[in-house]
């Protein structure tokens, strides 16, 4: 049962759902980016900062997770992605380098660099950090510049196996309107998670007026964008490859050939959809309904999930190549051997005690909300 | 016979490194307080836990408070790190990242996650969760980040001393054939126990120096004694077990990379009954010219310690920078080969893989290739040079870390016998000697560093990697632009964490009997 194949499949589902997650999480993102609409005074900003900053090391974490998995399972699209598109990832590091350190600096005695710099610094992270991700995911189903030639090593002359074709490094991706929609329907979907979450988190009507307010906005913003990709995503032609001899070809129409083929990922997709839609008309319906947030984010996980599943299950290169199609990664050509994807596997048995663990305290620490009192105290940023 | 036309820039290959050091350098000014620090707030905790005494809370949260301030910078250089992997050293991934990814990995999974989630706890819990639940929290995060240490370690030592792997000709890369190999290696598990031991080091002359900073300016008094001695207690025991595990450490470098001990050692030719150098005349600027020097000027060695050191008997032969180029016959009786004959044995790796490739896979190419693999990096080294890391750094840093080192067994043994039957607050000289010794035990830090990976160039992976065969395809200008924000940047965040950190310690600990507090 545990074939290889299998256990490229059971990786590139570790890896989708944390992907998963990720955009999940980004609900941290999402509420620094409204930091200024959602507090208007230093105290309520400084509220939506101690709630979001209670969680922001999950979301780090789950992006550092994301990327030691990447590694690990697929080496391949480590190498050829990182060290290509170098710029997109730098852009995308260095906003997240910014945001770790503005938490624990800018409420504190000595920061001499004020505490509204830091708070940009969080608001540049909110919007730039779901941008270039989700362009950054949206190449998984348009394409990238780069080609992969492992004979390079021994070549005799450049000895780097995966080479981007132009001099941009990865930036080139924001010239794809594709990419550019669902980097910005992230940006609202982090917004409208954000919204959500400050919602549920924080206990100030003042606050939760704001943030309802721009949930309706950002729901609406991400619908009509996510819509209108989905769209042409199904529509367009996929890349496909041969099982057999790895050769890859365009094939049309296959992200919908793929969520027909798979169709319990279709019925995921729609129960993701429904748990999203019925947060947004509930919380819109009904005052005093706060608990948005879990309907919303389950069903952004499962959506993406999805997403990430149609990208690389069922025969198709997940990393394709715009200038050599043969280049295109697929979880068969750029995964690890079969003896680490095992290894690795049983690590993997970690992962719900790891769920476990977080829900339980996240419970424990949640059980109180944050309020205008609770800012004055010690123990906050 | 494959002569390689290597079109890789040398500022590609420069700005790669010092990009990587600059992380990997600031990194380490934040890790070692933090896994120090957890040791010394568990502690503390763990007394309020059993007294339930407020002194001992407070105390807690005050270290607890610190070091959240030196949290942040230390995931914020390490997320950077573990990206640059793939960033900076793309081909470095390809070729080993079916066995070195699987440690990164296990880091987020296991043990970055309960640090993340368990820090949180430890700052805001006090008042949401059970004491006992917020002292699991407490050592939880210590652990967590202990546990993450292990994983790093793991992978930094596999790059040291590759194990566990073979190399798949129809991958182009190695791939793992024992994850017990590459997670208990010998060189892992002694890297593991000496980093982090030393770190402990840090966090105790870190809290030894602010509480002498408020004895001198008479302030905080049972809270500076109770730390001191918290502090100096542990400092002692980490220095001790630092000084054993370091010793095993030098044995073990002597096994697996002898080169590196040579430029540890400025030992250009080596031989039997080796003295171990204490002191001498390296130029800190400049390479020496091994090949015609006999040994460094002005040497005062302790007679038989390196053969000692390197090969547990007095008599023991260790090679020299040039034996090592030469070739030379090891203590077991085999022959070490030359460089040159490296290089030919690294040649004919590549070349039989070139045939592979070509689709030349019969059992005469195949069997070419498993005999050479061993030496594959050399087949892109073209001059001695090339091979011999730069000794100043190594010699002088290597000092530098064993002489602070012993310096720190002495202080805390001092300042453990003054804290329990002196009176403290007399010695303001001992007090003070806390605070310059706390700037100097981040140079022994950062020379430990320096020893373990100056001493390993040029080897990604010890001799199956060179940098210049591992790095991305990025050009210099576009590395160097990075190199600069970062510097920038880390540089001036390390200034406002100081600022921080100095005003949270003038501010001092909360008193608890000031506040309404029922507990």
């Amino acid at each position: 049962m545990f074939t290889y194949s299998f256990l490229q499949h059971y990786w590139w589902f570790l890896i989708s759902l944390l992907g998963a997650l990720l955009v999940f999480l980004m609900f941290v993102q999402g509420a620094n980016s409204l930091i200024f609409q959602l507090g208007k005074t230093p105290d309520e900003r400084r509220m939506v900062v101690n709630s979001t900053g209670r969680k922001w090391e999950i979301t780090f974490t789950t992006l550092v997770t994301f990327g030691g998995a990447f590694f690990a399972s697929f080496p391949l699209f480590y190498s050829t992605s990182f060290g290509g598109a170098y710029w997109l990832w730098m852009i995308i590091l260095f906003s997240f380098v910014l945001q770790a350190v503005s938490y624990e600096f800018q409420n504190k005695l000595g920061n001499f660099l004020g505490v509204k710099t830091f708070q940009w610094l969080l608001l540049i992270n909110g919007i730039l950090g779901p941008l270039l991700l989700g362009g950054a995911v949206a190449t998984f189903f348009n394409g990238s510049n780069f080609v992969v030639d492992k004979n390079n090593i021994v070549g005799g002359m450049n000895p780097v196996i995966s080479t981007w074709a132009n001099g941009s490094h990865g930036l080139d991706a924001l010239l794809d309107v594709w990419n550019l929609y669902l980097g910005l329907a992230v940006v609202f979907l982090a917004r409208a998670l954000g919204s959500f979450y400050i919602m549920n988190n924080v206990a100030d009507q003042v606050i939760r007026t704001r943030a309802r307010e721009k949930m309706l906005i950002n729901v609406a913003g991400f619908l009509v964008l996510f819509l209108i990709f989905l769209g042409r995503t199904l529509w367009k032609d996929g890349f496909a490859y041969d099982p057999v001899t790895g050769i890859i070809s365009m094939e049309p129409m296959k992200y919908l050939r793929n969520l027909l083929d798979m169709w319990y990922l279709a019925a995921v997709l729609l129960i993701g959809v429904v748990l999203l839609l019925y947060a947004v008309i509930r919380t819109a319906m009904d005052k005093l309904y706060m608990k948005g947030i879990w309907p919303a984010g389950i069903g952004v996980v499962l959506v993406v999930l999805v997403l990430f599943l149609i990208a690389g299950w069922n025969n198709t290169a997940y990393y394709p190549s715009n200038v050599d199609i043969q280049s295109s990664l697929t979880i068969a050509n750029s995964c690890s051997s079969e003896f680490t994807l095992r290894t690795m596997s049983v690590v993997s048995l970690f992962i719900p005690f790891v769920l476990a663990y977080i829900v339980y305290v996240w419970h424990a620490m949640d059980r109180e909300k944050i309020t205008k009192e609770e800012i004055t105290e010690d123990d906050i940023y | 016979m494959s002569n390689l036309l290597l079109e890789i820039s040398a500022g590609t290959v420069d700005w790669s490194r010092a990009q990587f050091a600059l992380t990997a350098i600031y990194h380490w000014l934040f890790v070692p307080l933090t896994l120090g620090l957890a040791i010394v707030m568990g502690i503390a905790e763990t007394c309020y836990f059993r007294t339930r005494k407020r002194f001992w809370k407070d105390t807690a949260r005050f270290w607890q408070k610190l070091f959240g301030i030196n949290f942040a910078m230390g995931i914020a250089t390490g997320l950077i790190l573990e990206f640059e992997f793939g960033t900076n050293w793309s081909n470095y991934s390809f070729f080993v990242g079916d066995i070195f990814g699987a440690p990164l990995a296990i880091e987020g999974i296991i043990a970055f996650f309960m640090e993340a989630t368990f820090v949180a706890v430890m700052f805001f819990g006090w008042k949401k969760v059970s004491p006992g639940f917020h002292l699991t929290s407490t050592w939880l995060t210590g652990v967590g980040a202990t546990i993450s240490a292990w994983w790093i370690l793991v992978a930094n030592a596999w790059m040291q001393y590759p194990v566990g792997q073979t190399f798949n000709p129809d991958t182009m890369r190695f791939e793992m054939t024992s994850f017990a190999d590459v997670a208990l290696s010998p060189v892992a598990v002694d890297k593991f126990f000496h980093t982090v031991i030393s770190s402990w080091i840090i966090g105790a002359i870190f809290v030894v120096a602010v509480s002498g900073w408020y004895l001198l300016k008479n302030r905080e008094h049972k809270l500076a004694m109770e730390s001191i001695k918290i502090g100096s207690a542990v400092g002692l025991i980490a220095s001790v077990l630092a000084a054993f595990t370091g010793h095993i450490s030098g044995y073990q470098v002597a096994q697996v990379q002898p080169m590196k001990l040579a430029a540890m050692e400025a030992l250009y030719n080596g031989g039997n009954n080796q003295g171990l150098t204490l002191v001498a005349w390296v130029n800190p600027f400049r390479q020496p010219d091994y090949g015609h020097e006999a040994e460094a000027p002005a040497k005062i060695a302790l007679p038989y310690g390196l053969s000692i050191l390197a090969t547990n008997t007095m008599d023991g032969y260790v090679p020299g920078i040039n034996d090592m180029i030469k070739g030379y016959t090891k203590n077991d009786g085999t022959r070490e080969p030359s460089l040159t004959e490296k290089i030919e044995k690294g040649k004919l790796a590549i070349a039989a893989l070139q045939q592979y490739r070509s689709g030349q896979k019969d059992k005469k190419t195949l069997q070419t290739i498993q005999d050479n693999m061993k030496y594959f990096g050399y087949g892109y080294v073209k001059s001695a040079d090339q091979i011999v890391p730069f000794v100043p750094v190594s010699f002088w840093a290597f000092r530098l870390m064993v002489g602070l080192g012993m310096l720190f067994i002495l202080f805390f043994a001092v300042m453990l016998f003054f804290v329990y039957k002196k009176d403290l607050m007399k010695y303001r000289w001992l007090l003070i000697t806390g605070i310059v010794l706390l700037p100097l035990s981040y140079v022994a830090s950062e020379s430990g560093w320096l020893v373990a990976e100056f001493g390993r160039q040029p080897w990604t992976i010890q001799d199956l990697l060179p940098t210049w065969v591992g790095v991305s395809n990025i050009s210099a200008g576009s590395i160097a632009l990075t190199f600069f924000i970062f510097l920038v940047l880390f540089t001036t965040m390390l200034a406002v964490e100081i600022n921080i950190l100095c005003k949270a310690i003038k501010k001092g600990p909360e008193h608890s009997e000031n506040l309404n507090a029922n507990e």
